[in-house]
Order: structure tokens, then C-alpha cells, then sequence
């Protein structure tokens, strides 16, 4: 990443960069969903995407989620590219369907005649304080089917990479990107450069030696606030950013537990089921001599989302939390 | 592409006689269970789908619910491929990973085999709406039952297709029940076309019993979407002679009403207009019926002698390239 004339962005405008480079790219790419175009989006994605493309490729819907996903996957089947916008992942809930048993069985179902080359994306996890229909990390529950795949972009530059990736991509892909994270800002390639960043290949964010902590979307920042602290302490965490859940870089993070031999993951869904679990379940499976102490969790309590503030501070993950965890797995 | 109208009548008779023939041995190969899952049987509704197929191209989109065998035999998937995927063969028109409600084959623009009801309509929606994306002059015909019109997906999708004016048919193929339950039961309204009014997209009703009924009221449809393009919403009567599925003895209905529907049986009746009007001779008849039944037959020998998939199927498919 040591390209001359990095530029700092938002996440926000380098998911609009990307959206407009795919947009124009290939006229068989096409933007849908709730408030995209008029409105500009409702987080302020596809803002000037309208204008620049028309409302031919930039198309408002009424409130429909499993209507318009499910047109999304019908003009997939005959060769278009949708990208299907979630005004937030909490509302695909009502699409489940399509997203689930009509995007990716088709493949399967038809012998192998039919890929859904279709892009649903849009804002997923906790946000602040919108209670318990609003605030659903649903990665762990796409992540149990197959033909899907899931990326989890942390910072602008990933955002960026990511969806593009997945816009050019045969198969149902799920961009998970965060509210929290669309005014955050970071270095990235200029605009001439075409920043394509691959599906399943993860990011070591830090180098260390004692812990591996392992992360992805919202919990990045967690993970390295925490390491931060750590390493005042004399503790050396190797920071691992998953960038796609599915499919999961899994050499990238044996590669570190074979360094560090302790491990503990920091995830934004819930613990039973959720990704932590088949991580924690696949490094003891395939390197279980490698490690020094068991594997830890930092995930959501597990109840429904509440509203107060307080409440809801208490039930995610923060980097108190983790540095906790950390320490029980150095016994330190 | 064979303008609509130019369409045999003769040939439309052969692809009913073809898709009850053969969903007959189908009957008779899952009783002696030789085929396993689902088996939803069409007999009795044939005209419905085969009137469509004469008031359309070949290249039109034609997408349907579970009971779908008729669809894909009506645009010219061989009786092998449909066999075999009954047996789920590797030669089966899903490769034997679809089964008897996911029949798909591209070549022949049938876009499935559905079987959440209702499901497939927004993805309906969807094709026509890649073809007005395109400029083309297709139309998509969806297929589905009168139990479909009562799930959201199903009101969804018609408010869009609606809203967008996409070419697409919505094509009720009312046979009174959805499973066990009566339209009565189910539905509010006394007509179902009346549906259609409340997403201002315009209603036909057409005699299901009646291939040139279908075809008729079909073809005015079609022409009327292809020169502007816009949703509309057929009501197709219909009966199925048979249970929902192979498990089902049907006792939720009369055996006069069964009855007074085999009375009106759609390839009796065009085969007596063809008659009448000296298009078809009786030997013509008898040889389409026999060619009917030997091919369903050899479907059969030919999803028999085919082979299984291989266990690396299981992975071929997951993932596009």
C-alpha cells in the first residue's frame, strides 16, 4: 500500500466510487432499493448516482424488500447485475427468502445452469441505540448457507475493493458495511487506480507475537484500540481483519496462532452460532497443538437488542472486553 | 420466431396428448417408487399451459411453480430429460439435483421449477424487467397457482411490475384448490382476476378447459405488451384430475365435481373441434396418442439406463466461475 498520492475519503464516498466505477463499467450493472435514487440514499451512499446515471440504472422502489430482491435475483437469472441496496440488513430479515433459497440454490437447483450474479449490500449491525428490529448482525445467519458470499469491509479502502469485487462477481455476494463506519475516513489508491480487493483473503492490520485477535467490520477498530492498550502492558497482539466471512481466509489465521498460540475473536453477532464459533471450532479441529490455552470469545450478549443507551453499551463488545479475554488467554 | 397464430393446432394437441401421457407413467413410476420426493401431477390442466405456448415466441421467458413438468415439456424439454429428473439422473433437465419441482433448462428459456409458493413471481418480475432494460419485445409469462395469490411476495411483485410497466404475464392457473384448501377458503374475493384491479393492471378471464380459449385471450394479451409494454393478469380455470400431490386422495371434493370437469376434458374437446372442422382424422388421433405414450415409455427405459451423479456433484455447483 505504499502508492504515492493516497488520498483520505470516507467509506461512504468510497462505496459511491465504487458503485459509480461498476455503473460505469458495465451497462448491466443497476442500482435498486428503497430511497437510492431520489433521495440520494438513505445513508448517503448513491448520492449523485441519479443524476450522473438516470433512472433507467439508479431505481427507487416502494418498501418491498422481498419484491424487489426477488427481481433482483429474476434479472440476475437472465443476465443483468443487480446491486440490491438494504436500507439496512435488519429489513433483509423480510427478504429472507430470496436471499436465502432463491439466490443461491439456483446454481445447484438447475444442474448448474443458472448463476445469480447479484450484489446485495447495504448497512448491517449494531448502529446506536435503534433497538432490537434495527440493530441485527446477520452474518452468522447468511453464513450458514451455501452459495452465498459474505465480506465485511472495515475501512474505506476495503469498502471500496470489496464491492467491486463482488459486483463483478457470478455468484450471490452479501456486503455487509456498517452505519457506524460510513463517516469514518481513510487512505486509499487515487481514483485512476482500480482497487479490486479479492473475496477470502484477510488483512493482518497489526503485527504481534502473544495474542492473535481476530475481527472484521465493526470490531476492527475494537481489536486495534485494544492491542493499542496491550502493548503498553507488554503484550504483543498480531491483529487479524477477516475482510469476508465467507469465504473465510483460514491459512491467514493459522499462520498467526502458529506465531502467537493464543487467540481470542472479537465479533459484531451474537455467540451461539455465531461466526466466532466456527472459527474457534476449525483452529482447534486443524491446529490444535498449536495452541497454549483455549480460545475466547467477545461477542454480543446474548438477548435481543435493548434500547437504553446504557444497556446497550453493556451488551456489545468494546475493547475493555476484549483486553480482558486477552489476558485470560496469556494467564497474564 | 414463428409468428403466435401460425402455431398448429395439430402440434398443440401432440404436446397436450405428450404431457399426460407422460405424467401418467410418472404416476405410475413414483407408485412403484421409483421416484422419491414430491410429485405434483398437472393431468387435467394441460391446456392452460400449452395455450400459452401457442400465443407466444420461443424466446419469451416462461417461469412456474412446483408443478412444472407440463411447463418444460410444453417448450420442447425432451420427455427424457424430464424422466430423468424425476429418477434424479445426471441426464435429468436439472442434472438430478432439481427434482420434480425444479425443473430448469435454459436452452428453452424455462426458467424453473419453483417451489416456495409464490416466490417466483417477484422473480418474474425481474426477467421482464431485464428485457424492458434491454429494449426487447419479450414477454415473461408467470405461471402459478390460485394458492400463490395470497403471500406477499405475490402482491409485492404486482405492485412493481405495475409501477414499472414490465411485460409480463401473471398467468392464475385457478383449479380451485390450493392443496386441500378451496379458493372459498382462502381467498376474499369472489373472482380472482379482481386481484388485478387493485395494482390497476388489466384482468382477463379465460376458460382453462379451452385450449383456444387460452390461446385466444392470451394472444390479444401478448400483442398488447409487445407494442407497449405493461403487466396483465390472466385467470386461467382449470381443474387438476388429480390430488395435490401423489399422497393426496383428494376427499376435500366431490366426485361430481371431478366429474363434471373430466366431462369437459380439454383434449377431448379439441380434438372434437379439430375434428369437426377436418383437421384431424381419427387415425391421425390414435397414432399422436400412441407416439404419446411410446415416448413416455421410453423416457422411462432412458431414465433407467442412465446414471446417477456422481458424489462430486455434490460441490460442482455451488460457486459460478
Amino acid at each position: 500500500m505504499t502508492v504515492i498520492n493516497m488520498r483520505e475519503i470516507t467509506y461512504r464516498q468510497a462505496l459511491n466510487e465504487a458503485l459509480a466505477e461498476e455503473l460505469e463499467r458495465d451497462p448491466n450493472v443497476f442500482l435498486m432499493g428503497e430511497e437510492v435514487a431520489e433521495y440520494n440514499g438513505a445513508y448517503k451512499v448513491s448520492q449523485g448516482l441519479l443524476e450522473r446515471f438516470g433512472a433507467k440504472r439508479i431505481i427507487d422502489t416502494p418498501i418491498s424488500e422481498n419484491g424487489f430482491a426477488g427481481m433482483g435475483v429474476g434479472a440476475a437469472m437472465v443476465g443483468l447485475r443487480p446491486v440490491i441496496e438494504f436500507m439496512t440488513f435488519s429489513f433483509s430479515l423480510v427478504a429472507f427468502d430470496q436471499v436465502v433459497n432463491n439466490a443461491p440454490n439456483m446454481l445447484t437447483m438447475s444442474g448448474g445452469q443458472f448463476n445469480i450474479p447479484i450484489t446485495f449490500r447495504g448497512p448491517n449491525g449494531p448502529a446506536h441505540q435503534l433497538g432490537a428490529t434495527h440493530s441485527h448482525a446477520t452474518e452468522c445467519l447468511y453464513a450458514n448457507v451455501p452459495g452465498l458470499k459474505i465480506c465485511t469491509p472495515a475501512t474505506p479502502r476495503d469498502a471500496k475493493g470489496l464491492l467491486k469485487t463482488a459486483i463483478r462477481d457470478n455468484n450471490p455476494v452479501l456486503v455487509l458495511e456498517s452505519e457506524l463506519l460510513y463517516s469514518s475516513k481513510g487512505m486509499i489508491e487515487p481514483v485512476e487506480t482500480e482497487l479490486l480487493i479479492p473475496l477470502g483473503e484477510a488483512e493482518v492490520k497489526r503485527e504481534g507475537s502473544d495474542v492473535t485477535i481476530i475481527c472484521y467490520a465493526q470490531t476492527v477498530s475494537i481489536a486495534l484500540a485494544a492491542a493499542q492498550q496491550l502493548e503498553d502492558e507488554g503484550i504483543s497482539a498480531d491483529v487479524i481483519d477477516l475482510r469476508s466471512i465467507k469465504p473465510l481466509d483460514e491459512q491467514a489465521i493459522y499462520n498467526s496462532v502458529a506465531k502467537t498460540h493464543r487467540v481470542v475473536i472479537v465479533e459484531q453477532d451474537r455467540p451461539f452460532c455465531g461466526v466466532g464459533a466456527e472459527i474457534c471450532y476449525r483452529i482447534q479441529k486443524n491446529i490444535f497443538d498449536e495452541l497454549d490455552a483455549p480460545v475466547l470469545r467477545v461477542a454480543q450478549e446474548d438477548v435481543p437488542m435493548p434500547y437504553n443507551e446504557r444497556l446497550e453499551q453493556a451488551i456489545l463488545p468494546n475493547a475493555e472486553k476484549l483486553i480482558a479475554a486477552v489476558h485470560k488467554v496469556c494467564y497474564a | 420466431m414463428e409468428p403466435a397464430e401460425q402455431r398448429d393446432e395439430v402440434d398443440m394437441l401432440w404436446l397436450m396428448l405428450l404431457i399426460r401421457r407422460f405424467e401418467e407413467r410418472a404416476s405410475q413410476q413414483y407408485q412403484a417408487q421409483k421416484i422419491g420426493g414430491f410429485c405434483h401431477l398437472y393431468i387435467g390442466q394441460e391446456a392452460v399451459v400449452v395455450g400459452a405456448i401457442a400465443a407466444t415466441r420461443d424466446d419469451d421467458y416462461l417461469i412456474t411453480a412446483y408443478r412444472d413438468h407440463a411447463h418444460a415439456l410444453a417448450r420442447g424439454t425432451t420427455a427424457d430429460a424430464c424422466m430423468a429428473e424425476l429418477y434424479g439422473k445426471t441426464t435429468g433437465c436439472s442434472r438430478g439435483l432439481g427434482g420434480s419441482m425444479h425443473y430448469f433448462d435454459k436452452a428453452k428459456h424455462m426458467y424453473g421449477g419453483h417451489a416456495i409458493v409464490g416466490a417466483h413471481v417477484p422473480v418474474a418480475t425481474g426477467m421482464a424487467f431485464a428485457s424492458k432494460y434491454r429494449s426487447e419485445d419479450r414477454v415473461t409469462l408467470c405461471f402459478f397457482g390460485d394458492g400463490a395469490i395470497n403471500q406477499g411476495a405475490f402482491h409485492e411483485a404486482l405492485n412493481l411490475a405495475a409501477l414499472y410497466k414490465l411485460p409480463v404475464i401473471f398467468i392464475c392457473e385457478n383449479n380451485l384448490f390450493a392443496m386441500g384448501t378451496s379458493v372459498e377458503r382462502s381467498t376474499s374475493l369472489k373472482q380472482i382476476v379482481d386481484r388485478a384491479e387493485g395494482y390497476d393492471i388489466p384482468g382477463v378471464i379465460a376458460d382453462g378447459m379451452n385450449f383456444r380459449d387460452v390461446r385466444d385471450k392470451l394472444t390479444e394479451v401478448v400483442n398488447s405488451i409487445r407494442q407497449d409494454p405493461h403487466p396483465a393478469f390472466v385467470e386461467v380455470r382449470t381443474y387438476r384430475y388429480r390430488g395435490h400431490s401423489m399422497s393426496d386422495p383428494a376427499s376435500y371434493r366431490t366426485k361430481e365435481q371431478l366429474e363434471q370437469f373430466r366431462m369437459d376434458d380439454p383434449i377431448t374437446r379439441l380434438r372434437a373441434q379439430l375434428t369437426r372442422e377436418e383437421k384431424l382424422t381419427n387415425e391421425k388421433f390414435d397414432e399422436l396418442d400412441k407416439r404419446a405414450k411410446k415416448t413416455a415409455l421410453e423416457s422411462v427405459k432412458f431414465a433407467e439406463e442412465s446414471d446417477e451423479p456422481p458424489l462430486e456433484a455434490l460441490y460442482d455447483y455451488i460457486y459460478a466461475q
